[in-house]
């Protein structure tokens, strides 16, 4: 394969995007989006979860065997959480499941946490757009595989 | 299992951008879909008929409707299957307009973007449950917070239909903003007189029980059912003695050396006060910052308010005191902040005494005002008066929105110059007039016809107001300078600086302007997104009264109507426990933020209170064995959706 190759090949990759949005924040700060009419690429597909604290480790690791390449979690800012503090069990969560990500070989920027609220449509348009490009610069989600060095 | 999929073209607002034939050509061959079709407007009767028909004629067990945000539309489609003997439950909405249509432009990637969103919940619906919506008894009691006219208003409608309304404010006194105003646009009622008898109303009517200088402490529970914590500042004054004789006023040590907020602190009052000739309750307060024996300790060798009090009201030990409320509802109207020019030195505000805000000009003009109504500026009237408009609005920077009564307001405040003084030069600097309600066009022509010169400027064309001896001069592009002896600001109305404490207080949001936010703009714009909890007035938005007016009494309707009925339908999305996989481990115990899960030590497991439960889920993302399980949201229905969004 040559460069070139390579080159079209990365550009042509559009990576599939998971987000859970919390219901009262993040969903509300997408739909203000939609409203406002700002432009964001398709890639991102929304599942709407109550809380960010609702968000399993597990749905994420899913979401990427199943051929996600990457997968953001939407939440409100903290102290705003409708259910007090679920969106900091959530930063914890994803914190510690980055960690076993990058240890089983998986890049652990595929996966990330952000605070949008009902009035950031534009932060929401934002985020989407770098979640996509950093997705698109890391590249295809491949099978789980990691050389050990020690 | 039948699956019945219905997409909406929303007119063109979906059909513009997504090929919605070819969506429902893909859907059909999905596995279960047993119908799949589009029309229009589904939520229109015709398409809300289209589904009731396939319920009946083709069994189905799920439906799925692609169309808007379900936060405008599930309740209608919830209510559609209901109709047909479904549980609404049963019901998956996706979202292919604010999340699709709206903010993508290629066709091609929003019809895939579209077919696996669908796709996506024609999984999950396989594994969707009936559930049951609890019914709570509801108290049939109101909280109103926030005595200004909204606040009022609210507070007397819902005490005429015969429920009780507390009415909560942090001033002394109820009445708000319009109380320091002199006369109203477009009709110059004065302000006084028309919101003067409805303070008395309120504080008459006997299913309404004022707290004024009290604030929200603390919001519990949920519709029916809240607690609220009330913090009842001490006055110092005995309420139920004081007659508001104001002979302890008289006798302050500090008489006349206390700024007076309400006067906008253009005139002096004692440290015991009364805010304003009509206040309601009508009774005296003393101001903690300011008092020598509260600051102190001790004042001069006699106290000289106790010495003057024939009723013996003055009590130095009241201290605060926390109120526990129940009510079924609540009503915000919590009004606005002045915008505070003197961050913008281009006016000169605060440098130049010739230099005063709209509301500076409200009470200077009113004959309880600090002049007794004269326009006296340096000690002499203006002959030369310049207003200039969107000070603080319409600023992209600052304020973007438009305050939409300081148009009219500055028109008000040039009428009632010309009226004092016929022969004074009056210039308005513009950029827009916004006459936009009943009465204002035709007002704003009237004071354009009493030689009131209106100076189009551009927003960001330079103006600046420099000092000058006797007075200033306003300096705009374009236009000669004016030499001025007064110039008043149009100052916008901004949030309440405290606007985002009080929402985390009551669990509602903020919009982007940072004033509380409605649960729809169009169609719901009195609700918030917690149930039981509305907005009216000024919190809302900048209005004038007759729209702060309308929209309070709006908002008392929605408030009393779970008070009428007597019981509200909470939510059925909450968490479940399977007792066989329990470990009674208690890691989800520390989670609750609503202490819903109890560790039972008969059984060694957790068991939970499905009242107190809100259904955020995060217990069940924490427990180790998978034995909590969230209704509508389980590990089942989101790993089949992500599936089916991801399926190739
Ligand atoms: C200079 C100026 C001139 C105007 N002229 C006109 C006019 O001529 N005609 C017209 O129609 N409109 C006019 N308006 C607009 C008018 O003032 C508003 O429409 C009206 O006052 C809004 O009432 P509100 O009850 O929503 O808010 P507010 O009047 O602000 O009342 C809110 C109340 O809530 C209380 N409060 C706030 N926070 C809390 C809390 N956390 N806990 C408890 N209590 C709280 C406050 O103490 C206050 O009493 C003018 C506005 C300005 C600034
Ligand atoms: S509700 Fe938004 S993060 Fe909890």
């Amino acid at each position: 394969m040559t460069a070139t190759e390579t080159k079209t090949e990365m550009e042509e990759f559009e990576p599939n995007i998971i987000g859970f949005l919390c219901n009262w924040c993040s969903y509300a700060g997408a739909d203000l989006a939609g409203t406002s009419r700002i432009q964001y690429p398709p890639n991102i597909k929304i599942i709407k979860v109550m809380c960010s604290g609702r968000v399993n480790p597990m749905y994420v690791v899913n979401a990427l065997q199943q051929g996600a390449d990457g997968v953001l979690i939407g939440g409100c800012h903290p102290g705003d959480c409708h259910y007090q503090h679920g969106n900091l069990l959530a930063r914890r969560r994803m914190a510690i499941l980055k960690n076993l990500l990058e240890f089983i070989g998986i890049d652990s920027r595929r996966v990330r946490m952000t605070w949008v609220s009902a009035a950031e449509g534009r932060k929401f348009a934002e985020v989407i757009k770098e979640v996509t490009e950093e997705i698109k610069k890391i590249g295809p989600m491949k099978d789980i595989q990691r050389v050990n060095e020690w | 299992m039948k699956i019945g999929v219905y997409v909406c073209e929303c007119g063109i607002n979906i059909s513009a951008t997504v090929n919605v034939p070819e969506v429902v050509e893909r859907i059909k061959t999905l596995p279960n879909v047993e119908s799949s079709r589009y029309s229009k407007y589904i939520c229109s009767d015709s398409g809300q008929e289209l589904i009731r028909k396939d319920i009946r004629e083709l069994n189905l067990d799920r439906v799925v409707v692609a169309s808007c945000s379900p936060r405008m539309h599930e309740p209608t489609f919830r209510g559609v299957v209901e109709e047909e003997g479904m549980n609404p439950y049963c019901l998956e909405m996706v979202n292919i307009r604010e999340h699709v249509s709206w903010v993508h432009s290629d066709k091609e990637r929003a019809t895939e973007k579209a077919i696996k969103l669908i796709s996506g919940a024609v999984a999950r619906a396989q594994f969707l449950e009936p559930l049951e919506r609890k019914e709570v008894s509801v108290i049939p009691k109101s909280l109103v917070i926030g005595g200004g006219i909204a606040g009022i208003q609210a507070a007397l409608e819902i005490a005429i239909d015969g429920f009780q309304v507390y009415l909560v404010d942090r001033n002394p006194s109820i009445g708000g903003r319009m109380a320091q105003l002199d006369k109203t646009f477009p009709t110059l009622d004065c302000s006084a007189c028309i919101l003067a008898p409805k303070m008395v109303d309120a504080a008459r009517h006997p299913n309404i029980e004022l707290l004024t200088y009290s604030e929200i402490e603390k919001v519990d529970g949920y519709i029916g059912n809240f607690k609220v914590t009330v913090k009842k500042k001490p006055r110092y004054v005995d309420i139920e003695k004081c007659v508001g004789c104001g002979l302890c006023a008289e006798a302050c040590r500090l008489k006349g050396r206390v700024l007076n907020e309400f006067d906008e602190n253009l005139s002096k009052r004692s440290a015991i006060y009364i805010p304003f000739p009509q206040a309601v309750p009508f009774v005296y307060t003393i101001d903690p910052e300011r008092c020598n024996m509260l600051k102190f300790g001790k004042c001069g060798d006699e106290l000289l308010c106790v010495g003057a009090c024939e009723q013996n009201a003055i009590n130095f030990d009241q201290k605060e005191e926390l109120v526990e409320l129940d009510v079924g509802t609540i009503v915000v109207a919590t009004g606005f902040d002045n915008f505070d020019p003197s961050s913008e030195l281009k006016y000169g505000y605060k440098e130049n005494a010739s230099v005063i805000t709209g509301m500076e000009f409200e009470r200077i003009v009113n004959a309880a005002g600090p002049t007794e109504g004269h326009l006296e500026i340096n000690g002499k009237e203006p002959e030369n008066v310049v207003f200039i408009q969107c000070v603080g609005s319409r600023d992209k920077e600052g304020h973007e929105y438009c305050s939409r009564v300081c148009c009219m307001y500055t028109a008000k405040q040039a009428h009632m110059v010309r009226d004092k003084y016929p022969d004074s030069k009056i210039a308005v600097y513009f950029t827009d007039v916004r006459a936009f309600g009943k009465g204002f066009e035709e007002f704003y022509n009237r004071v354009k016809d009493e030689d009131v010169e209106y100076r189009r400027r551009e927003l960001d064309d330079p103006i600046q107001v420099v000092g000058n001896e006797g007075g200033v001069i306003v300096k705009a592009e374009g236009h000669p300078d004016i030499h001025a002896d007064l110039v008043v600001l149009a100052t916008g109305l901004v949030p309440r600086k405290d606007n985002k404490e009080l929402a985390r207080k009551l669990n509602i949001s903020l919009s982007a302007d940072g004033f509380l936010l409605e649960a729809h703009p169009k169609l719901r714009p009195l609700d918030t997104f917690t149930d039981g909890i509305f907005i009216a007035g000024c919190c809302q938005s900048p209005k004038d009264i007759p729209d702060t007016v309308a929209q309070a009494s709006g908002a008392a309707v929605r408030a009393a109507a779970p008070l009428a009925q007597g019981k509200a339908q909470v939510e059925a999305i909450t968490a479940t426990i399977n007792d066989d996989l329990c470990s009674g481990c208690r890691i989800c115990e520390k989670l609750c933020a609503y202490s819903a899960l109890e560790f039972s030590s008969d059984d060694k497991i957790m068991k939970i209170n499905d009242v107190l439960c809100k259904g955020c889920g995060s217990c069940a993302a924490a427990c180790p064995t998978g034995a909590i399980k969230m209704k509508h949201y389980s590990n089942k229905q989101v790993l089949a959706q992500i599936g089916g969004i991801l399926a190739k």
